[in-house]
Order: structure tokens, then C-alpha cells, then sequence
């Protein structure tokens, strides 16, 4: 009897297969680089240390928003709720620190866990009344974007009374140092992440459920019951988006955040996250962030109108994922 | 011979990342001739069809074509050629009807460019007419058991004048009646001048439909022998290189086993219809039936992916709720599925992600964290002992041969530690020698006091492993033999007997009432 089958740990995998499969991160990569290349020649402004921090604390809001994101897609899911969400949960920590005095922690604490009750709302609505992604987070956009005019009476909460909280986001952990709180946050939330989503039975069920769901649930595997933590656990990035974005301005400002949700979008899709479920990664969606907030400033910097700048956007998303097609094509 | 070969492939070689296919192969189709392709989970039989009608490109290789040499480097030009393929794996569009998917791109068209639903009807019905087919076209493919899928791509193939038609194990979904129908619809299509390639793992039938056999074996050609001067045991034993014993039977059949599972009165809306068994502990259950019959739809209802309407299920004694599957497995029931591409599978993912996707948190996860070096060793050590081919367990399901796809689905089952595996054809698409090896698998399971419900669509298959045979007709449990009443003949009576249209059989199943059997003779003497 010959033994049919040789079984290594790894597989014939050199450098350019890694490279293959993992081609949309690198190519990501490489389009962050040539991009930043250009802007520094284009501006001498561009990388100045001061800039550079204003891009990183820029990629901060629009980074956790996809980061969450990134699991509900790798499910093939969407979730348009985060923009007008993370105003909303914005708003809920002004009520909960301004207006009810809560502890500093504490409403913290509390506007994240906000963001993960509408989180845990959007799961049910998927997951339970079996509501497409795409209509049951729409319909919970306009909701929270109307929830928040109406908690807040239509006026920005401002936090000026609230001694630390701004910190949260511009205050140096390093003494002397200008390196904002909010992008080690970035980094810690991203790091965490890419922990769940690697490590973790919870992000393997990701993965599972994006491939096949049908296929995961008759494995034995409550999908129901996952799909609604992984949607509360993207609606725990929203309040904490929220709360990101409220320290940085000092205020919650209830008419913001539509659009965010694009750019957190556009974020997961260049990063190499395929929206038909079952393919993503945290670094690709970080790099994603990365390449939306360089392009943001960096078009500003050299001086494109603002309606330009939106073309050029559309077009690097559309250029993105035409050549995840491409590579997929060729698999 | 002095007429040219049909078709002749010569010194084709493909290659993989990490693996290679096929290595100096070749191949000699005559005309008007059913040749089969046999060989191992892997061996490359897919991958050279798939080569011979322009989906992938060779490495290197000749063909020719009546004597003319050709390239091929489309599929739409390899059907110009007149070469037609049934894949291995459907490629149907589940939401169409079965009009659109066999004239998928070829629509007819009214002035204006609209499409004309009626002609295509029309022109679908003319076609299943003629191949004798039963379906319908307006039907959506997607509500249409794998069988009559498959019946769906036939429709399509020969839609397109075919001098070549290849079948990729054209019978794995079918059962005995409907393979005699395929082989029917075969036999018209042979002219003088055309050819079909067979590529099946049932060895039984190859005697029936082919001339000759081709067998292959890792990528390279073996031997082609006339199908009527040898014998099928020779063709296995050049297959995989050693003799299989043959002629088993069930083992450790015995009747004093305690009832572990007790399903009473099962009905679903859609088909089935006061189910009633009991399976033991440490007992091989089979279900034969014909397609339709509702073997599939009882093991659904048991695992709650389908709701039920009515029925009981009671486990060691006490009565059970399951609503989905996720509570089967927390009472240790598990499901294979029948369909390992849209049940089974997660595709694009790798190997060791499927083998230990449903025991991954019971047993290789600590604290939420996946021990994935365990969990890797684990599903090592299942490859290597279901043979499953592969250049390692990080490869994507997806590049795998149909065959050991089917292996990593059984795996799944085989890790997890379950005490009711229902496995719904879990051979389909096995090779001769694998297939042993998984029948020892599931005898080594019953022995260690796992009870086994097995589905399957071979009738020797089911003889071969079960200690009692429950038969299905029509969504109604028809008889319970022990292995000792099982034969083809009673199994295949049971399987036939037809209740609803017929009130012999009614009165033979006791389920007429002096009602309804009044009302039906009525009926019978008004027409
Ligand atoms: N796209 C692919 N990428 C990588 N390897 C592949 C790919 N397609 C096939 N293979 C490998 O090539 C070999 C031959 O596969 P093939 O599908 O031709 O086998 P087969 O003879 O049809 O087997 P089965 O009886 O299981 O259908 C297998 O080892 C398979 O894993
Ligand atoms: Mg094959």
C-alpha cells in the first residue's frame, strides 16, 4: 500500500505564494507608500511631525469604526448603522457625564456599552427576524441619526465641564511628547482585534458563518446566537468611536456622522476584506483606514477643491477592488 | 482500425502550487464508444476533463479530434468544437428555473432585445421531451433535489450538438432507477460518430454502460481494458494497487441493543408523513429509499434544520425539543449532509478549518482561544487516516477532488465526539478504496457504542453496512427489516410501494382507513 497522501505542517508556501495570498494587503501596503511618497514630494508640509500626528489622529475615528466593521463584513455583512451610531453613542456620553454627572469611567464605560446595545439590536434584527444586513442597519442609521437630534434637543453637548475627558483622546500619555491618546488607542483596539478575529473561537465563527452559513449552522454551530455577538461587538467600537470622537472635539455633536459609515466601508474594502464574507484582516483594514485619512489630508494639503477630493476617493475605492477581482480571477 | 480515433490526448501534464496533477497522460476516445475513466479520490480525472474542455490550461500536451489536432482555450470554444462537459460539481444558478439555467447565455431574443420566457419554455420542454426527462422547466433549480440537478446539467450538455460528451461521475447523486434512466439516455446518444467519457466510482455500473475503461492512478496512465473481457475486480485492484476483500457484510449485528433514540409519528408540511422508528445503541440504521422518498428531509427534521409539523423525539427515554442544529449538537447529534458544496463546506477556507469546525470549541478552544496546535495535529492525523490527498492541512477546501471533499466533510463528523451521527450518502463521490475504509470507520464507531442512522442511494452499499433497514416511499416509513429480511428485492419492494395512488399498497402499509379507502375506490371507479 502506498501512502497517498504526504501531509506536512507546511505547505509548498515560499514567499511568493505568501505574498499571493495576502497579495491585497500588500498591495494596500505598497499603494500607502507610494501615496505618502507622492504627497511628500508634492507639499513640503505633508510630513512634518505635526502633520503626520494629524493624519494618525484623523485614521482614529474612521480606524475603529472598520475595525468593528471589518467582522460584520468577514460574516457578509454590512453595517450602515456606525456613522449616525457613533453620534448617537457621542451623544449618550454627553447625557451620562454631563447630564447626569456620572463618574468619568463610568459614563465611559457606559457610552461604549451603548454602542453595543445597538449593536446587539442590529444582530437580533439579522440574525433572529432574519432582516437582510443591509435594511436592518439602514433602518437602525436613520434611527439612531433621529435618536440623537431628539436625546440631545437638537443642540451639541459640550464636555468643557467635564475635567478629563478630553484627554481621553488629545491628551500625551508621553510627557512632552505630541503623540495624541487616541491614536495608542487605535493601536490597542486594532491589536485586540486582530487577536479576537485570529485567536479566538468567536472569529473563527466568523470566518465559518462568512463562507457558508448554512453550512456552519448544520455543523452544529449557533449562528443565530453568533451572528448577534458579533454585531454587539461591532456596536461596542461604535460607542467607543463615539466617545473618541466627542473627546477630540470636546463636544457630541448629534447632526454628524452620516458618511463615516462610507468611509469605514471604503476602509474595510481596500484593506482586502471581500464584502461576499469569509476574507479579512485587521492590518489590511488599518492600512485601509490609513490610505482614506492620508488621501483626506493630503489632497487638502495640495490644495484640491473638496468636491475633487470625493472623485478621487470613489475612484481609488473602485480601483481596490477591481484588483482584488483580478487576483481572485486568477486564484 | 482505419477510422481515426474520436479523440486522442497525448502527453498532457498539469501541475498545481504543490501538486501535480497529471504527468504525461494520455487518452484514446473511438468512435461511437462509451469510455470510462476510473481511478483514486485525486488521481486526476477531473482535472484532465477539465483540461480536455478549456477550463484549465496544460502544461503541456496534444490534442486531436477526429485525427485533426486542436487547442483548446476557452469553454465556449471546446463547446464549439463540439466537446460538452457535466462537471463533477453543479454549476447551476439556484434561483433560475430549469429553462433558464440549460439555455444560461444562449436565451432566445424578441426584437428589442427582450427575452422571451415563452419560447424559452418551449424550447426547454421540446429538449426534456426528448431526453425523456422529468422535469419541468419552470421549476426553480434551486427547490430540486440533487438528482434532478443533475438531470438539469444532462439537459444542458446534450443541449449543445456534442460530439464528446464527458461525464464527471454523471450517478454519484442518483440511485439505482434513475442511473438505468441516465444509462438510457446514454445508449440514444451514441451515434457512429460520437463518444462519451464516463468517470464514475461505482464499478458495478461500468459493466453495464462501457466499452472500455481507462485507469489512472497519481496523475499517470495505467492500462485501458475492454470492459466485456475483464473483470471489475481486476479494474479495482490496478485502481488502487492491492485487492479489496469483497462480499462483506454488516458487523455486530445483534438484537438485544438498548433503543437509544425513539422518533414517533415525525411529519413536515412538505413531505413526510408519520415517521415512527427507534435506533439503538451502537447500531448501524440504514435508510434506502428511491429519490424523493424522504430519507434526506427525516434526518433534517431530526437535527432541526427543517421545522416539523408534527411528531416526538425522544432520547434515552426522554423527550426532546430540537429547534436547530446547534441543539442536536448539544444532545450529540450530528448531520452530514448530502450535499457537501452547499451544506457541507466551507469552501475558501482551508482544510483543517473544516475538519474542526464543529468540535472546535469543545475541544480545541481554552478560555474562547483556539489551541490550533492541537487542533492542527488532530486534523493531520485524520487525513492521513481517511487518505485524504493534499499537499497539507492549510490547503483551501476548494482545490480539493470532489472525493476528498467528501473525506474532509466525514472528518468533521469523525472528530467530533458525537453519540448519534446521522451521514447522508457519506460515499458519494468515494473511491472503491476509500470507501472501505470509511466502512470500517463506521463500524469501529458502532462497536465503541455510536449509533449510526445511514442514508445512501446505493443498495449495496446499505446491505453491505446495516444492521436493520428502515425503507422509505413517498415521506412514509414503508418497513423495518433486520439484515437478515434485507434483501435487494425486499428492500427495492418496500422502496416501491406507493401508497398514495395505489390502495393494494395502502392495505399492505395498514394506513387506509375503511374512509379513505372507500372515497379512493370511488375515485378509481369514476375515471
Ligand atoms: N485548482 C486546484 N488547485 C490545487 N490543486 C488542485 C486543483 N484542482 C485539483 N487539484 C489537485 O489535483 C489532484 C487531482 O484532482 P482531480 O480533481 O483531478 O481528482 P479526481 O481524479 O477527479 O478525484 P475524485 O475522484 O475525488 O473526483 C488532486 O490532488 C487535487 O487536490
Ligand atoms: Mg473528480
Amino acid at each position: 500500500m502506498t501512502p497517498t497522501s504526504a501531509v506536512q505542517d507546511r505547505p509548498t508556501r515560499g514567499l511568493a505564494a505568501t505574498i499571493k495570498s495576502r497579495f491585497q494587503q500588500f498591495l494596500a501596503f505598497g499603494s500607502l507608500i507610494v501615496i505618502v511618497v507622492f504627497f511628500a514630494f508634492a507639499s513640503p508640509n505633508f510630513l512634518t511631525f505635526s502633520n503626520i500626528t494629524g493624519v494618525l489622529f484623523s485614521t482614529v475615528v474612521i480606524g475603529t469604526l472598520a475595525v468593528g466593521t471589518t467582522f460584520v463584513i468577514i460574516t457578509a455583512g454590512i453595517d450602515l448603522s456606525i456613522g449616525t451610531g457613533m453620534a448617537l453613542c457621542a451623544v449618550m456620553s454627553g447625557v451620562f457625564l454631563v447630564n447626569w454627572h456620572m463618574p468619568l469611567l463610568l459614563g465611559v464605560l457606559a457610552a461604549i456599552l451603548f454602542g453595543g446595545l445597538i449593536g446587539l439590536i442590529n444582530g437580533f434584527n439579522v440574525a433572529i427576524l432574519k432582516i437582510p444586513p443591509f435594511i436592518a442597519t439602514l433602518a437602525m442609521m436613520l434611527v439612531a441619526q433621529g435618536l440623537a437630534l431628539v436625546v440631545s434637543g437638537s443642540a451639541p453637548i459640550y464636555f468643557t465641564d467635564v475635567p478629563g475627558y478630553l484627554e481621553i483622546s488629545t491628551g500625551n500619555l508621553i510627557p512632552g511628547v505630541n503623540f495624541p491618546n487616541a491614536v495608542v488607542v487605535l493601536a490597542v483596539v486594532a491589536v485586540v482585534a486582530a487577536v479576537v478575529l485570529n485567536k479566538t473561537v468567536l472569529g473563527r465563527y466568523t470566518y465559518s458563518i462568512g463562507s457558508n452559513e448554512e453550512a456552519t449552522a448544520l455543523s452544529g454551530i449557533n449562528t443565530k446566537k453568533w451572528l448577534i455577538i458579533i454585531y454587539t461587538l461591532a456596536g461596542l467600537f461604535i460607542g467607543l468611536a463615539g466617545v473618541m470622537i466627542s473627546a477630540r472635539l470636546g463636544s457630541a455633536q448629534p447632526a454628524t456622522g452620516m458618511g463615516y459609515e462610507l468611509q469605514a466601508i471604503a476602509a474595510v474594502v481596500i484593506g482586502g476584506t471581500s464584502l461576499f464574507g469569509g476574507k479579512g484582516t485587521i492590518v489590511g483594514t488599518v492600512i485601509g483606514a490609513l490610505i482614506m485619512s492620508v488621501l483626506n489630508n493630503g489632497l487638502q494639503i495640495v490644495s484640491v477643491p473638496q468636491e475633487w477630493q470625493n472623485v478621487i476617493l470613489g475612484g481609488v475605492i473602485l480601483a481596490a477592488v477591481y484588483a482584488d477581482n483580478i487576483r481572485r480571477k486568477e486564484g | 482500425m482505419d477510422r481515426p480515433l474520436l479523440l486522442k490526448i497525448e502527453g498532457v501534464s498539469k501541475s498545481f502550487p504543490g501538486v501535480k496533477a497529471l504527468s504525461d497522460m494520455h487518452l484514446e476516445l473511438r468512435p461511437g464508444e462509451v469510455l470510462a475513466l476510473v481511478g483514486e479520490n485525486g488521481a486526476g480525472k477531473s482535472t484532465l476533463m477539465k483540461v480536455l474542455s478549456g477550463i484549465y490550461s496544460v502544461d503541456e500536451g496534444a490534442f486531436s479530434l477526429n485525427g485533426e489536432p486542436f487547442e483548446v482555450t476557452s469553454p465556449r470554444q471546446a463547446q464549439e468544437l463540439g466537446i460538452s462537459i457535466i462537471h463533477q460539481e453543479f454549476n447551476l444558478m439556484p434561483d433560475l428555473t430549469v429553462a433558464q439555467n440549460i439555455f444560461i447565455g444562449r436565451e432566445p431574443r424578441r426584437a428589442g432585445g427582450f427575452l422571451s420566457d415563452r419560447e424559452l419554455n418551449v424550447k426547454a420542454r421540446t429538449l426534456i421531451d426528448r431526453l425523456q426527462l422529468p422535469l419541468d422547466p419552470k421549476q426553480i433549480v434551486g427547490s430540486l433535489t440533487v438528482a434532478k440537478q443533475q438531470m438539469v446539467e444532462i439537459a444542458k450538455a446534450l443541449s449543445y450538438e456534442a460530439k464528446v460528451l464527458i461525464m464527471d461521475e454523471p450517478t454519484a447523486a442518483l440511485n439505482d432507477a434513475e442511473v438505468a434512466t441516465l444509462h438510457d439516455l446514454i445508449r440514444r446518444f451514441i451515434k457512429p460518430d460520437t463518444g462519451v467519457i464516463y468517470i464514475s466510482h461505482r464499478m458495478g455500473e461500468l459493466k453495464s454502460i462501457s466499452d472500455r475503461v481507462t485507469v489512472i492512478r497519481d496523475g499517470q496512465y495505467v492500462d485501458t481494458l475492454d470492459t466485456a473481457a475483464t473483470s471489475m475486480k481486476e479494474v479495482i485492484s490496478l485502481m488502487v494497487g492491492r485487492r479489496l476483500a469483497s462480499d462483506l457484510g454488516p458487523e455486530g449485528v445483534r438484537d438485544d441493543r438498548e433503543v437509544l433514540l425513539a422518533v414517533e409519528g415525525l411529519s413536515t408540511k412538505p413531505l413526510l408523513k408519520d415517521v415512527s422508528f427507534e435506533l439503538k445503541v451502537g447500531e448501524i440504521l440504514g435508510f434506502a429509499g428511491l429519490m424523493g422518498a424522504g430519507r434526506t428531509e427525516v434526518a433534517r427534521a431530526i437535527v432541526g434544520a427543517d421545522k416539523i409539523s408534527a411528531g416526538t423525539i425522544t432520547l434515552r427515554g426522554v423527550p426532546i425539543v430540537i429547534n436547530d442544529p446547534s441543539d442536536a449538537a448539544r444532545h450529540r447529534i450530528g448531520y452530514l449532509s448530502e450535499d457537501r458544496k452547499r451544506f457541507g463546506l466551507l469552501l475558501n477556507q482551508d482544510v483543517n478549518a473544516n475538519i474542526i469546525l464543529s468540535s472546535l470549541r469543545e475541544l480545541f478552544s481554552r478560555f474562547g482561544f483556539v489551541r490550533d496546535k492541537q487542533a492542527r495535529a488532530r486534523s493531520r492525523e485524520l487525513v492521513g487516516s481517511l487518505r485524504i490527498k493534499t499537499p497539507s492541512v492549510a490547503q483551501i477546501a476548494k482545490n480539493l477532488s470532489g472525493g476528498n471533499q467528501q473525506k474532509v466533510v466525514v472528518a468533521k463528523w469523525l472528530v467530533k465526539d458525537c453519540d448519534i451521527l446521522i451521514f447522508d450518502e457519506p460515499t458519494r463521490g468515494i473511491d472503491v478504496g476509500a470507501k472501505e475504509e470509511i466502512y470500517g470507520l463506521l463500524n469501529d464507531l458502532a462497536s465503541h457504542g455510536k449509533s449510526i442512522i445511514m442514508i445512501s442511494s446505493e443498495l449495496p452499499e446499505v446491505l453491505r453496512m446495516s444492521h436493520r433497514i428502515a425503507v422509505m416511499s413517498e415521506g412514509r416509513l414503508t418497513a423495518v427489516l433486520t439484515a437478515d429480511e434485507a434483501t435487494q428485492e425486499s428492500v427495492m419492494h418496500y422502496a416501491t410501494l406507493r401508497p398514495e395512488q395505489s390502495i393494494a399498497d395502502a392495505i399492505e402499509l395498514g394506513i387506509a382507513g375503511p374512509h379513505e379507502s372507500v372515497q379512493t375506490t370511488r375515485k378509481a371507479r369514476e375515471k
